[in-house]
């Protein structure tokens, strides 16, 4: 869609309201036709930094640049960005066809023509069959294929979507973000997804911006957040990991690659507090020295050939290479 | 579930509770009972006395006594007669200027109230602030305007002390003017309350999307709340217009009595003790506003509202 693939980066960039700070001199770098999620809990300041790149916040310092040119200071329609809502926003009065022809009719664009771009754009998501219907009268997943047509049809070169899979249940969730990954990949733009879901954003990102505290955690390709988080918050938010504190520092290791052996043949013995069982896997919960918990993920084969009881005695094992040093 | 199994379960449910089995066998006793009260009291005094005033309206009367027999007499002499069409007419034009102006200043008040006050405490100070006005009685709040708007009134002392003009103003009072004036004072607030109410069912969200859509304040006004509020602007409508319609009071008090209003003309009947006169004109009055209604109700759809 776009010849000219642009790159988005944010540079300080700081949201205050009144003494509190939203988000704290964030400075990141969107790679062109990439699919960032912008991943944490919330509150901390995922969203405020989104609808700043999209201009329904305003900037308290710093810049957003787009294409090299500072958008800081645009209203949200000449940033060339589109925002997806969370609950979608369609206009409820107006039918599937209006809702994404929305912003033609606001430029001046004639009905015909609006007509055939609307339909175009329908056709990218599917929809065309449904074109007039009121928004009351479609499931949340068409609901959503909608709010994306109606933010695509602007030609925007970076598309935000703010929690878009939020309102759907777990299984249309899943189909969904195929769907949108897949539409990425077609129009070669980029597009910023704020989510709190680690699995989605595990999914779907080329890259993950993990925030906290109204600053960035880690970023970085999304292997490398899950398998080498850099601090304790990441390892425990990304999840499958275990704190442990040795006597070298703290570290982070996956629940995967501890295995569990005969009491005094691994490097560290431990206590079974609690057995769980996942279908593949069976989680393995223990109590190491010092009070502290390890979680083994153990493939459920494997466990029950060699079943261990909460009370028992195992030894706990790893390959060292697996463990990451924590600088937080 | 085998059938024992429903049968057990059901019996357990059952169980705890008789009471709920009788009352299940005989449900439209029930159902009459509990609408009973409210079908009483509409029927009372709602139904009835309209069924009285529409029997009325088809007797005769002489200067001395009313005779109860069919005729289609005070009909014939209502249709037949210019003044009704004129007093009508009077009667629209009133209400339709009065809607104009409570329309554009509930409109706007509501739209302050909804989309400028960002604190919902703010929001229900300044809505209390509007409804002060209604802790005093309709006919003081319009009597209120004759101090001020008299010949030498505070208006017209205040504008001549500034040179704006050399003669007291004589439209100011006892005029269409301020019979005008008085409705929309009295009541603008029905048409605020329910286009707030209507706004603040409005997404913000939504208004967002329409900026991210690159449409501009006037735009959003057009094409996103005006359409949205539609339910509560009919609303208003219907509270303003039934209200300018059936007054007669702000019309005779404001109007010195030099302008007239079917309501005049009805309470003029009754003050002649014609009032199966004054029925038939209730009747028409009351079909002439029923059908406006009727008509408005076509055009939007307020059922979401109530």
């Amino acid at each position: 869609m776009n010849t000219v693939i642009q790159d988005l980066e944010l540079v300080s960039v700081t949201k205050r309201y009144g003494t509190t700070v939203a988000v704290d001199a964030v400075s990141h770098h969107f790679r062109p036709a990439s699919y960032t999620c912008l991943l944490g809990p919330s509150g901390c300041g995922k969203s405020s930094t989104l609808r700043m790149i999209a201009g329904h916040e305003s900037v308290s310092d710093g810049s957003i640049l787009l294409a090299h040119r500072d958008i800081s200071h645009l209203p949200p329609a000449k940033r060339g960005t589109a925002m997806m809502f969370q609950n979608y926003a369609l206009f409820p009065h107006l039918s599937v066809a209006d809702n994404v022809a929305f912003s033609l009719k606001m430029k001046g664009v004639d009905a015909t023509d609006r007509r055939a771009k609307a339909a175009e754009m329908l056709d990218l998501v599917d929809l065309t069959a449904l074109a007039d219907r009121l928004p009351a009268q479609l499931s949340g997943g068409q609901q959503q294929r909608v709010a994306l047509a109606r933010a695509l049809i602007t030609r925007p070169q970076v598309l935000l979507l703010d929690e878009p899979l939020s309102a759907l249940d777990p299984f249309l969730r899943v189909r969904m973000r195929t769907e949108l990954r897949n539409l990425q990949k077609e129009l070669g733009i980029s597009f910023v997804h704020v989510t709190h879901g680690q699995d989605e954003a595990l999914a779907l990102a080329d890259e993950i911006v993990v925030m906290n505290n109204a600053v960035i955690e880690q970023a970085g390709p999304a292997r490398e957040v899950f398998n080498a988080p850099r601090t304790r918050f990441v390892a425990q938010f990304m999840g499958g990991h275990n704190v442990i504190a040795l006597p070298q520092g703290h570290y982070a290791i996956r629940s995967d690659a501890v295995q569990v052996t005969g009491p005094d043949a691994g490097q560290m013995d431990a206590h079974v507090t609690a057995i769980e069982y996942q279908g593949t896997h069976v989680s393995v919960l223990s109590r190491i020295a010092g009070d502290q918990e390890v979680t083994a993920l153990v493939p459920d084969a494997a466990f029950f050939d060699a079943p261990h009881h909460p009370g028992d005695r195992i030894g706990l094992t790893w390959d060292d290479r697996n463990l990451h040093k924590l600088t937080a | 579930m085998n059938p024992s199994a429903a049968r057990l379960s059901s019996r357990r449910r059952a169980a705890p509770f008789p009471e709920s089995v009788a009352m299940q066998s005989r449900p439209n006793l029930a159902g009459w009972l509990m609408v009973s009260p409210l079908a009483l009291v509409l029927a009372v005094f709602l139904v009835a006395p309209i069924v009285l005033i529409a029997v009325v309206s088809f007797w005769t009367a002489t200067e001395f006594s009313i005779v109860p027999a069919f005729s289609w007499e005070n009909y014939d002499f209502l249709f037949g007669s210019s003044v009704t069409y004129r007093v009508f007419l009077n009667t629209f034009k009133y209400a339709a200027i009065v809607w104009a102006l409570t329309f554009l200043i509930g409109f706007t008040v509501a739209y302050y109230l909804a989309f400028h006050i960002r604190t919902q405490t703010w929001q229900i100070a300044l809505f209390l602030l509007c409804t002060i006005p209604f802790w005093t009685s309709n006919i003081i709040r319009m009597i209120s305007w004759i101090p001020f708007l008299g010949r030498n009134g505070i208006a017209n002392s205040a504008l001549l002390s500034w040179g704006v003009i050399d003669a007291p103003l004589e439209w100011l009072l006892f005029s269409d003017f301020a019979v005008i004036l008085a409705f929309v004072h009295l009541y603008t607030l029905f048409m605020v309350v329910p286009i707030f109410n209507t706004m603040m069912r409005i997404d913000k969200p939504l208004i967002e999307a329409a900026r991210d859509a690159g449409a501009s304040g006037p735009q959003i006004l057009w094409n996103v709340i005006l359409p949205l509020t539609k339910p509560g602007i009919m609303i208003g409508t219907i509270f303003v217009v039934t209200l300018v319609m059936g007054d007669f009071i702000t019309v005779r008090f404001m109007s010195g009595s030099q302008s007239a209003n079917v309501g005049r003309l009805i309470s003029n009947d009754i003050a002649l003790l014609q009032y199966p006169s004054a029925s038939a004109t209730a009747i028409v009055l009351l079909a002439t506003v029923l059908l406006t209604i009727g008509i408005l109700l076509r055009f939007v759809d307020i059922r979401k509202e109530l």
